[in-house]
């Protein structure tokens, strides 16, 4: 009983947060940088901060992460981190030849105001960058939102520095992905690409982060968007962001930079976001969803249908980035599932909150932003319990003390594998995640049932 | 939309100077807003009747930041837009941070939007560029040119001729350029002539000398500028003349700044000869 401290007696609380349920603003933006091909992320800041946003990355993809780091001192802090920065780019561009650095800040280098346009600029200047390579930034401090906000502020980054309306349009779409995992964005690929639509996608982290093992070190692996298809983002068509709260700012920002149309929609999570990504997909490019699909979304509609004796009046706790959040919660009521609580320490507004409320009823209980944490969590749990838990690896603690299976889904997952390289997203991911809740509810009705209740066909 | 930034050794009256200047250019129909850059909170007193204003750090800090832009905007004399950033208490937290919320906010917020169809917006920053936070205004995008309010006494000066070292830092990547150099009277010997010479020197302009008068101070505790106070008086046709000097200024430039020694030279020159 490791957390045997926590009450079910929820308290008022305004200036303590207990085991956060979200992490720094540059483990998103590391995480987006990786999604550009050939690009090394830089963390401008101490060393500390580089180390542990590369660590939970690696943590969770099981794949090193590279980065590099302004390395501050003493001395940095006071006179600012401008030396740090220029002597690392040169370093950097002889060292490693990326061809481009994706650079993001830290608390420490947020506070003491360095201001990172005007430095890269001058690295321009000063001939520091070779010629055809590129370096930019994003404004990422850890006291203000979390790693969603960190993978939102660099993507549209990306779209801030790259992105051109050369006046040439081009028959193709953007996707922008929320914080989600390397498999579900290869799988959005496929499904695109299935549909016979043109489109670029940013960032991509599929074959970067979860690459295979040839038995070679590749500092670049050959995923991971390019910056002319960046650039040639602001000549598309239409932009469809994925998840409002990782994805909705930097399409946003090709509206008003580049003049690209946009619809936000939820993360294709389940029939109904599957359905409706497919939807807008099949109108935005004027083409008919191939038979493939259909055969695709039949089967998880009938694998649903098959056992919903299993999933029907189960209730559920939702933790974790509010984009998977929205999506799963309406995965699960289509299941039959009822949802008692989500929380996110993903500052998410008011918009979150009611969504949800739309999706699974008045009575669920919404939290998000900086009070909303894993203590406080599962007090709710303490005071109600759901039958299963739907969680990051952090989560384990309560689902183990309080004796309810865990799902794991979001970020970060340390302890499980499969995450890297198989989807929960789209008809296909929907099965995936679907089998892992039956598995879960089987699982524990074997456990629990009777020797003359134990069934051999369920 | 011209953005201009004043800085200043603190206590040379920048405060008193971008008020009294701001009404000038009011009065005169141009749409202003001030954003005030000092935790004291005290750059829009005379513009606003008075130190009552919510800052916008006090509204982040009791509100969150779901705010809206009138809770920390608000209209003075003739129309003026005004914004205090605030900060923390002295000794505590970091005021400089405080700056590069307030403004991020202020942004975020559309203080900037074209729909307040503003003429200038005007940058009233505390004492010297000490450090970021207190550059934030002269960042890439923000204040385009600057004035530095500073008077013939040789810490004034000195001052001075530091944060043009600041304006090199970002000039030489950005836009911001050096306006010229308002002299405010201290009543030092040759005052006008070394002001002058050290603008030279900086290779900018003094581009007014401010009298000193009491009149400012009688204006000051009645709360108001001069231009509000009492329209008629000669003080009130120098604070004109200072805003119609910026408003056609043409003389945008990066400053040179001295070495020490040089300074110090001038002043022995001008100083002492009289």
């Amino acid at each position: 009983m490791l957390l045997r401290h926590t009450t079910d007696k929820v308290a008022e609380r305004s200036a303590l947060t207990i085991n956060p349920a979200k992490t720094c603003q540059p483990v998103g933006a590391m995480y987006a940088a990786l999604g550009i091909n050939k690009c090394l992320p830089h963390s401008h800041g101490s060393q500390g901060c580089c180390a542990y946003h590369r660590s939970s990355l690696t943590r969770h993809f099981k794949d090193p992460i590279m980065a590099t780091t302004s390395s501050f001192t003493e001395g940095a802090s006071v006179f600012g981190g401008q030396a740090n920065i220029l002597e690392a780019i040169t370093n950097i561009f002889a060292l490693y030849d990326p061809e481009i650095i994706a650079v993001h800040t830290t608390c420490l280098s947020e506070t003491i105001g360095d201001d990172l346009n005007q430095i890269i600029k001058k690295a321009y200047q000063e001939g520091k960058i070779p010629k055809g390579k590129k370096v930019f930034y994003a404004s990422t401090p850890s006291f203000k939102g979390s790693h969603v906000t960190g993978y939102s502020n660099m993507t549209t980054g990306m779209v801030q520095y790259f992105s051109e309306n050369t006046g040439k349009p081009l028959k193709q779409i953007n996707l922008i992905p929320s914080f989600i995992e390397p498999s579900d964005m290869a799988e959005i690929k496929r499904i695109t690409t299935e549909m016979g639509v043109k489109f670029v996608m940013f960032p991509d982290t599929s074959g970067v982060v979860n690459g295979p093992m040839d038995g070679k070190f590749h500092m670049y692996p050959k995923g991971g968007t390019t910056i002319e298809q960046i650039k040639s983002a602001g000549d598309s068509s239409f932009t469809l962001a994925l998840g409002r709260v990782g994805a909705m700012s930097a399409a946003k920002l090709l509206d008003t930079k580049c003049k690209v149309p946009c619809e936000i929609l939820d993360l294709p999570i389940g029939v109904r976001g599957t359905d409706n990504f497919i939807n807008n997909l099949r109108k935005v490019a004027g083409v008919h969803v191939p038979d493939s699909l259909m055969m695709e979304r039949g089967q998880l509609v009938d694998v649903m249908s098959d056992m919903s004796q299993y999933t029907y009046n189960k209730t559920a706790a939702l933790v974790g980035d509010p984009d998977i959040l929205v999506s799963t919660a309406e995965f699960l009521v289509d299941l039959g599932i009822k949802i008692l609580y989500v929380v996110s320490g993903t500052p998410a507004g008011p918009k979150f909150e009611r969504r949800i409320k739309e999706i699974a009823g008045e009575g669920v209980i919404v939290k998000t932003g900086a009070n909303a944490d894993m203590f406080y969590f599962h007090q709710l749990i303490k005071g109600n319990k759901p039958d299963l838990i739907f969680g990051n690896t952090y989560a384990k603690y309560i689902a183990r003390d309080e004796d309810i299976p865990l799902i794991r889904i979001g970020f970060p997952i340390y302890d499980r594998v499969g995450h890297q390289y198989m989807p929960v997203m789209g008809y296909k991911g929907g099965l995936r995640l679907l089998e892992k809740i039956l598995t879960a509810i089987m699982d524990r009705q074997d456990r629990d049932a009777p020797e003359e209740k134990y069934e051999l066909v369920m | 939309m011209r953005k201009v930034a004043i800085y200043g050794k603190g206590g040379i009256g920048k405060s008193t100077t971008t008020q009294n200047t701001v009404a000038a250019l009011a009065e005169a129909g141009k749409k202003v807003m001030v954003v005030g850059c000092d935790p004291k909170a005290d750059s829009t007193r005379l513009l606003l009747g008075g130190l009552s204003q919510k800052t916008v750090l006090d509204t982040l800090r009791t509100e969150g930041e779901d705010l809206d832009l009138e809770d920390v905007v608000k209209v003075g004399f003739k129309g003026t837009r005004n914004v205090e950033s605030g900060g923390p208490e002295p000794g505590v937290g970091c005021a400089g941070r405080g700056i590069i919320t307030s403004i991020n906010l202020l942004e975020q917020l559309g203080a900037y939007s074209d729909k307040w169809e503003l003429d200038y917006v005007f940058y009233d920053v505390l004492g010297d560029v000490v450090c970021g936070g207190f550059a934030m205004p002269i960042r890439d995008g923000k204040a385009e040119e600057i004035y530095i309010v500073c008077s013939g006494e040789m810490m004034a000066m000195y001052a001075a001729n530091n944060i043009c070292k600041g304006i090199v830092k970002f000039a030489e990547s950005g836009v911001v350029r050096l306006g010229g150099l308002i002299c405010n009277s201290r009543k030092v010997d040759r005052e006008a002539d070394l002001i002058q010479a050290l603008a030279d020197k900086l290779g900018t302009q003094m581009i007014h000398f401010v009298p000193r008068d009491n009149m400012v101070q009688r204006a000051e505790i009645n709360r108001k500028t001069v231009i509000d106070y009492d329209p008629t008086v000669g003080q009130a046709d120098e604070y004109r003349q200072l805003a119609m000097a910026i408003d056609n200024n043409k003389m945008f430039v990066i400053p040179k700044p001295l070495e020490t020694e040089e300074l110090e030279k001038l002043l022995i020159e001008f100083g002492l000869e009289a």
